[in-house]
């Protein structure tokens, strides 16, 4: 498959697999007088696998949009794969393209097709040809395991199945970075099970990925490091056998015991 | 899955006996309103029947049928406006084996209705042999290019741009002609009139006050502020004016500001005021269409790497637009009615043509109801069929909405 071409490109390129991909140095946000962030450092290298978690309202979420600058940081430096993100709008655009992003709400575009979805981006950003989009569009369909859905539209499938479609279109770009925001959140309990597989898969392909998200079991078998966000700071940070089982802050030991619970 | 061993099948519909005990006698108040709408409606049918048929004198239209149609225009010269009417009857029957189901109604009543004109037995001399053939080729052109949309390998985008074409080619070279061509000798818009004028004007503000508006409405939401205020100004100062007044300004006003060589046609300068007019209120419509997309779809074509341009045409602008349909053919609807007050700056539209009628003869002072009538079945026929349009549209693109 041409998507896992490129990861193990990532892989096998181990001299600048030492350098991280995503550093965010000191990152501020504010909403007017509310602030979001307050100072959010880290540091990933390629291929990591990265779990972000906390309570609502921490500034999980807006962490990872500024990596895409789907929100913009006041203060601080954010570099993806050596770009610094600015006000430069061609950066930006760079940026973005290699950077692969699933919502909660899938954001999937409803007047378009499941293949139309897909191959959108390919075709007006990486300029290829309707062929070529469609040949690779179907291979991802294939990997998240619903190649008979390409002709239908967005709104005739299932919340499981939608999420599968735009990890698929988010792919097709062939990013080198994945940001999924609480992609399970708004998903049916039943339906929760097939987009972590999928996205297990991916995390075994090698693929950088930052993952906000409450699905510990997800956490344990493929993140590399976890983060607890609360009021916009790390709280703490580990690997998944450090959180789970030695956590040194009070915080992180009550939010998991709340969300462990169930 | 569990089967329930009954096998049940849906209730069969009532009969008619039932439906009508059921929803016109279901108790004595329904017993007694159906039995006084039935009256009501009888009495009303049958006196505007025997009205029509008998008391009214249809004179003011049967003796000047091409006033209503083409004014003025000159007699000699009224093949063009002819070919303009086979040309597009001929593009109605192309799009109709092109589109299908969604064009067929209109392309079948509309050869229908010429067949019928063509030989409806009218007394009067102005409907010559050659004007009732000329209608008859209307149909059977119509079929033709049913044939062909059928038939040939012909691409919706093939006939999309045919009509383009076609709309162009009439109003600006095939009626108006030029000055020292023997073949399109010139013909002033001074002459044209009646539902030529009506057509050209609504059809012309139609097309292209739309893509003025759509424009306007995502000026206004722009994040650049000149283009933003420019807009905003705009849209409120239009939207702030009557129509008259507009058309006042345009036909008056920017005449005195101009040079009188160089003085813009005065069709033009009202299907200019008409175009501000209705590009203001398409931009408030689109703006409501462009609120209602959720931030998010904006958020995943950004997150994708896609341009700005590509974001607004591809994703926003699609959806945007489906959802405004209705409340935009509505605007265009009444659009179409409101180009009759170009009356009151002196050209003769369908309406201006109906009073210019009764004023021809004395004995036609009278006749304002048969007129009128006649004026608004026209009127009614066109908005009717703007709004089944409309309904066969959101149809057509309604597929996977969610």
């Amino acid at each position: 498959m041409s998507v896992n071409a490129r990861s193990e490109d990532a892989m096998s390129d181990q001299v600048k697999a030492d350098q991280p991909i995503i550093i965010a140095r000191d990152v501020h946000k504010w909403f007017d007088n509310f602030q979001a962030l307050k100072g959010i450092s880290m540091e990933v290298k390629h291929g990591e696998v990265i779990v972000i978690f906390g309570p609502s309202g921490s500034g999980k979420s807006t962490f990872i949009r500024t990596l895409n600058r789907l929100e913009e940081h006041q203060r601080g430096t954010i570099i993806i794969d050596g770009i610094e993100l600015s006000h430069d709008v061609r950066n930006i655009e760079r940026v973005r393209s290699e950077i692969g992003m699933v919502f909660q709400q899938f954001n999937l575009f409803p007047h378009l097709t499941v293949l139309q979805n897909i191959t959108l981006a390919p075709i007006w950003v990486r300029k290829w040809s309707k062929e070529k989009a469609e040949e690779v569009a179907m291979q991802l369909l294939e990997r998240v395991g619903i190649p008979e859905q390409a002709q239908k539209f967005p709104g005739q499938l299932s919340g499981g199945q939608q999420q599968r479609v735009a990890i698929a279109r988010a792919l097709a770009m062939q990013p080198k970075i994945m940001l999924f925001d609480e992609p399970t959140s708004a998903l049916d309990p039943e339906m929760i099970k097939e987009v972590l597989d999928v996205m297990v898969g991916l995390a075994r392909s090698g693929m950088t990925m930052l993952v906000v998200t409450h699905e510990m079991g997800f956490a344990r078998a493929v993140a590399h490091r976890m983060y607890f966000f609360d009021e916009g700071t790390i709280v703490e940070s580990g690997t998944p056998d450090q959180i789970f089982k030695n956590p040194q802050e009070n915080r992180t030991k009550l939010f998991l015991s709340q969300i462990l619970e169930h | 899955m569990i089967v329930t061993s009954k096998e049940s099948t849906p209730p069969l519909p009532p009969s008619p006996l039932e439906w009508v005990r059921k929803n016109l006698f279901s108790n004595w108040i329904n017993a007694l309103l159906t039995i006084l709408g039935v009256t009501v409606v009888y009495f009303a049918v049958v006196n505007l029947a025997t009205w029509a048929l008998k008391t009214a004198d249809w004179s003011p239209i049967t003796a000047a049928p091409l006033l209503y149609l083409v004014g003025q225009y000159p007699r000699e010269e009224l093949w063009r406006a002819g070919v303009s009417m086979l040309m597009i009857t001929f593009l109605v029957g192309m799009s109709w084996g092109v589109w299908k189901r969604y064009v067929r109604p209109f392309a079948i009543f509309l050869a229908i209705l010429l067949g019928v004109l063509a030989i409806i037995p009218l007394e009067t001399s102005t409907i010559t042999l050659a004007i009732r053939v000329f209608m008859l080729i209307n149909p059977i052109l119509i079929y033709l290019g049913y044939r062909i949309g059928r038939l040939l390998p012909v691409h919706g985008s093939h006939v999309a741009a045919l009509w383009l074409i076609v709309l162009l080619l009439i109003p600006l070279v095939i009626l108006p002609g030029f000055t020292n061509s023997s073949l399109l000798p010139k013909v002033p818009t001074t002459v044209w009139g009646g539902l030529l004028i009506t057509l050209l004007l609504s059809v012309g503000g139609i097309v292209l006050s739309f893509p003025f508006g759509v424009l306007l409405a995502l000026g206004r939401r722009s994040s650049l502020p000149v283009v933003k205020w420019f807009s905003i100004s705009f849209i409120e100062l239009v939207r702030g004016v009557p129509l008259v007044t507009i058309l006042f300004m345009f036909s008056v006003i920017l005449a005195l500001f101009l040079p009188t060589e160089s003085r813009i046609d005065r069709v033009i300068r009202a299907l200019m005021g008409i175009v501000f007019f209705s590009a203001a209120y398409t931009a408030e419509n689109v703006r409501g269409g462009l609120q209602a997309i959720p931030p998010g779809q904006v958020e995943a074509a950004k997150a994708l790497g896609l341009k700005n341009l590509h974001i607004t045409s591809l994703i926003v602008l699609p959806q945007a637009l489906r959802l405004v349909i209705p409340t935009i053919v509505g605007q265009f609807i009444s659009l179409f009615k409101d180009t009759t007050l170009v009356y009151i700056v002196g050209i003769n539209d369908l309406l201006g043509m109906g009073n210019a009628v009764l004023k021809l003869k004395p004995e036609f002072v009278r006749l304002q109801m048969e007129v009128y009538l006649f004026i608004a079945l026209i009127f009614w026929i066109f908005s009717y069929f703007m709004s089944y349009a409309s309904l066969q549209l959101e149809e057509a693109l309604g597929v996977g909405e969610r």
